[in-house]
């Protein structure tokens, strides 16, 4: 196999995952903007770091006469702006130029289900905004990524192409629920400090629907919303499959496998390693003592350094 | 009683548009037919894909219906609800005091306030929960209490639901469905939000364990599938993160109730059950039920597992106690009762009698253990025979009727084949009644889609709406 068809495949997984995870933000942020006064929406392009781009956005639609229309305008910016590298189009339309490229080393099920969201998004997308249903559209993206994943899942052969598509998936995945879990807490709670007294429902079921993880909690825990279990739940919890744990867990399975495959080691396969075991065996309270945002920031910076490291490793770039 | 019918939208001051539904008038002008049309079509869609669906006794598999949703919301006043929740917490609280003396000293009849009668001889009474000792004294930890309008500032109390009130996945679905379907409204005005009752709700229940446990293990007890309101039962336990269990799932052993898992006998400290009185024990109540858990009632009075809503509480929310409950807000709290009650004759008072078997063809009469809009007339919408029929089933039974005069509801606008017309409607609110009582802002709006019907029991083919409460700075 070819390093550039690794390169894809990887990347396919990445943008796959990245425009998941828009899609959910959207959602969430959405649903907690209606239910209170909506101030919090703009904190999700800082997940992204989009601040600025936003911004700019904005103001070049001429930001005065659009006041009451920010929600929306942050819609279409994190979900149909293709000038937004991060917005769903945008992702989508870059997993689809990777499959495209690979379509000879994935199955028809992934690239006819991954061709046609794009179909549809971008159809709907460049046609008349005043009927565009966003809520659906988005919805529907969110569907049909999971399918996607799923057809992957069934219908992809485990060889070197499925484990590079599931270390940039995965990889994504765990950087993202990281983001949101650094961004969202300190919005919160500025001090970094867990209590819980005043403690504000909404905003903490919305952290939490951020990775889909309301009811889940629930089931977990049984209990009241605690910042402290959020937190733990999105990091710890090896059998949340969106948290930071089992993501690195999953990153780290898949290494072995191509460590078997090509016989060789290096700095990729032992942060790989390093990284899964860091949160493997983290206590939450002592991730309290270090500080939250430190051990976050710490793990964020090495997943951006593995990820490096597996292009240097694997030719990629 | 107001005799011209009071539009929540429509009858302002000098006939414009109440200020609580400037911003939906806004919405309804400024959105194009097609828009709204499309928005329609995907409510019914949204309902099934998410398997949001009533379906009757012995339905066929796959023959569950929605409940009609209509997207126009019901709009209440922040000042408004100030008072609706003033006067729901009052009168939940009185309920409360009165079962815990129904099965205590009965004071209030030894006060001749209430003959003693209307409680023993009750169908509802149930013996085996005299003496019960609750945690906080609670009985009615859930209330669904029903009221009308009937003007801008006359409210009443239709009738209390106290056994196990149903309706309230309703209110927080169609809560869902319109943040997704209409978020353009919520940004015109502020919506006070309503998800965080599951929340409140698994607090409560957690509150009246008898056992000291800081996380008592509560669990909801189903009929099972086959029920009505099965999916309400399933996204409740699903919300909480609780157990849903059947009958078979839970056994009783020296005393405590135990359910069946895989890591052996699991204790349950308190049963959020809703399954009907006669069938939760078949050692002691119907002998015939599979539904129920043989011994439970035997736990519950050794203060073992606690069983939400409590026994027999059908004593408070019969049509024919439903009179005396000013008076139980006198008794009890001394109090001046904030919601009124309809006035209501009863069939057991012979000129209440004369009265109600005079003046048929304009009064509603209802069964005194009816429920579901079933058993009832309606005068102005009856025919000459069926009020004539009606007649012989009251003479026969006198003391199984109440009447009351029609009232005139209050309508909303609603969407409708001809487009947008005022239909009326009703509000249940659920109030949470343990350590604390609290009630989420709202409640499920009911709407009678058929023109000028005033029934709007799901059954009898009414609809829902989403029950938006302004916040107070809105």
């Amino acid at each position: 196999m070819l390093s550039s068809t690794a390169q894809n495949l990887y990347w396919m997984g990445r943008y796959l995952q990245r425009a998941k995870t828009t899609a959910r933000l959207i959602e969430a942020t959405q649903r907690m903007a209606l239910q209170s006064s909506g101030k919090e929406a703009e904190g999700v392009v800082a997940i992204f770091g989009m601040e600025d781009e936003f911004r700019q956005s904005q103001s070049r639609e001429g930001q005065t006469q659009r006041q009451g229309r920010k929600l929306s305008d942050l819609v279409d910016f994190l979900a149909f702006d293709e000038s937004n590298p991060s917005s769903i189009i945008s992702s989508i339309g870059a997993a689809r130029r990777n499959a495209r490229e690979e379509r000879n080393n994935i199955t028809v099920d992934v690239w006819e289900s991954l061709n046609s969201l794009w179909l549809e998004l971008s159809a709907k997308v460049r046609g008349k905004r005043t009927n565009l249903d966003r809520g659906a559209l988005i919805e529907s993206a969110k569907k049909q990524a999971v399918m996607i994943f799923g057809a992957a899942q069934v219908t992809l052969l485990r060889d070197e192409a499925y484990n590079f598509f599931q270390l940039g998936a995965f990889l994504e995945r765990g950087d993202n629920t990281a983001r949101i879990l650094d961004v969202k807490y300190h919005r919160l709670l500025p001090d970094g400090r867990p209590h819980s007294e005043s403690l504000d429902y909404f905003a903490w079921s919305e952290v939490l629907a951020c990775i889909g993880a309301v009811r889940t909690y629930r089931r977990i825990y049984r209990s009241a919303l605690d910042p402290m279990k959020v937190a733990e739940l999105m990091m710890l919890r090896r059998d949340v499959p969106r948290s930071v744990h089992h993501c690195l867990w999953m990153v780290d399975l898949s290494m072995r496998e191509l460590a078997d495959i090509y016989g060789t080691h290096g700095e990729a396969d032992r942060l790989a390693g390093e990284l899964h075991a860091r949160l493997r065996y983290a206590r939450i309270d002592q991730v309290f003592e270090i500080g939250l945002a430190r051990f976050l920031g710490s793990v964020r910076d090495d997943i951006a350094t593995l990820s490096e490291e597996i292009g240097r490793q694997f030719l990629l770039d | 009683m107001a005799a011209k019918t009071f539009d929540e939208m429509l009858s302002g001051a000098d006939g414009g548009i109440r200020k609580a539904y400037e911003g939906v008038k806004r919405w309804l002008d400024g959105t194009s037919p097609e828009r709204l049309d499309a928005t329609r079509a995907e409510v019914d869609l949204f309902y099934r894909r998410h398997g949001i669906t009533f379906g009757a006794y012995g339905a066929a598999e796959g023959s569950e219906t929605t409940i009609p949703f209509d997207i126009i919301p019901r709009v209440i006043a922040w000042d408004e609800w100030e008072y609706l929740h003033k006067g729901l917490v009052q009168r939940v609280r009185a309920l409360n005091a009165f079962l815990a003396d129904a099965y205590g000293e009965r004071e209030i009849c030894r006060a001749g306030v209430i003959p003693e009668q209307q409680v023993l001889m009750n169908a509802e009474f149930v013996a085996m929960a005299q003496g019960l000792e609750l945690p906080g004294g609670v009985h009615a930890h859930i209330a669904g209490i029903d009221l009308v309008r009937v003007g801008e500032k006359d409210f009443y109390v239709l009738e209390d639901n106290v056994r196990t009130p149903s309706g309230v996945s309703y209110v927080l679905e169609n809560r869902e469905v319109m943040m997704r379907l209409a978020p353009e409204l919520f940004s015109a005005m502020r919506v006070l939000p309503v998800a965080d009752y599951t929340e409140e709700l698994l607090q409560t229940l957690r509150s009246v364990s008898f056992s000291d446990d800081v996380e008592p293990n509560v669990v909801l007890l189903t009929p099972g599938h086959y029920n009505s309101a099965y999916f309400e039962h399933a996204f409740l336990a699903d919300e909480m993160g609780i157990e849903l269990v059947e009958g078979s799932d839970l056994f009783v052993d020296e005393g405590r109730v135990y359910m069946r898992t895989p890591r052996g006998p699991q204790r349950v400290d308190v049963i959020y059950r809703r399954v009907d009185d006669a069938f939760l024990d078949p050692l002691a109540m119907r002998p015939d039920s599979y539904l129920g858990v043989a011994g439970l009632l035997g736990a519950v009075r050794a203060g073992r597992v606690n069983i939400v809503n409590a026994l027999g509480n059908g004593v408070a929310d019969d049509k024919s106690t439903y009179t005396y409950v000013p008076e139980m807000v006198r008794f009890y709290l001394g109090e001046t009762p904030i919601l009124q009650n309809v006035p209501t004759w009863r069939g057991d008072r012979s000129d209440d009698l004369k009265y109600i078997l005079e003046h048929l063809p304009e009064i509603v009469v209802k069964e005194v253990h009816g429920s579901g809009g079933k058993g009832m007339l309606v005068g102005v919408t009856s025919s000459k025979k069926e009020i004539a029929e009606f007649a012989e089933l009251v003479k026969a039974r006198p003391e199984n009727y109440i009447a009351q005069p029609t009232l005139a509801l209050s309508t909303c606008p609603t969407f409708v084949a001809k487009g947008v017309a005022p239909r009326h409607v009703d509000l249940r609110p659920f109030v949470l009644s343990g350590r604390k009582i609290t009630i989420v802002p709202g409640g499920l709006t009911r709407v009678a889609l058929k023109e000028g019907s005033l029934v709007v029991n799901s059954s009898q083919g009414g609809g829902t709406k989403d029950t938006w409460v302004l916040a107070p700075d809105a």
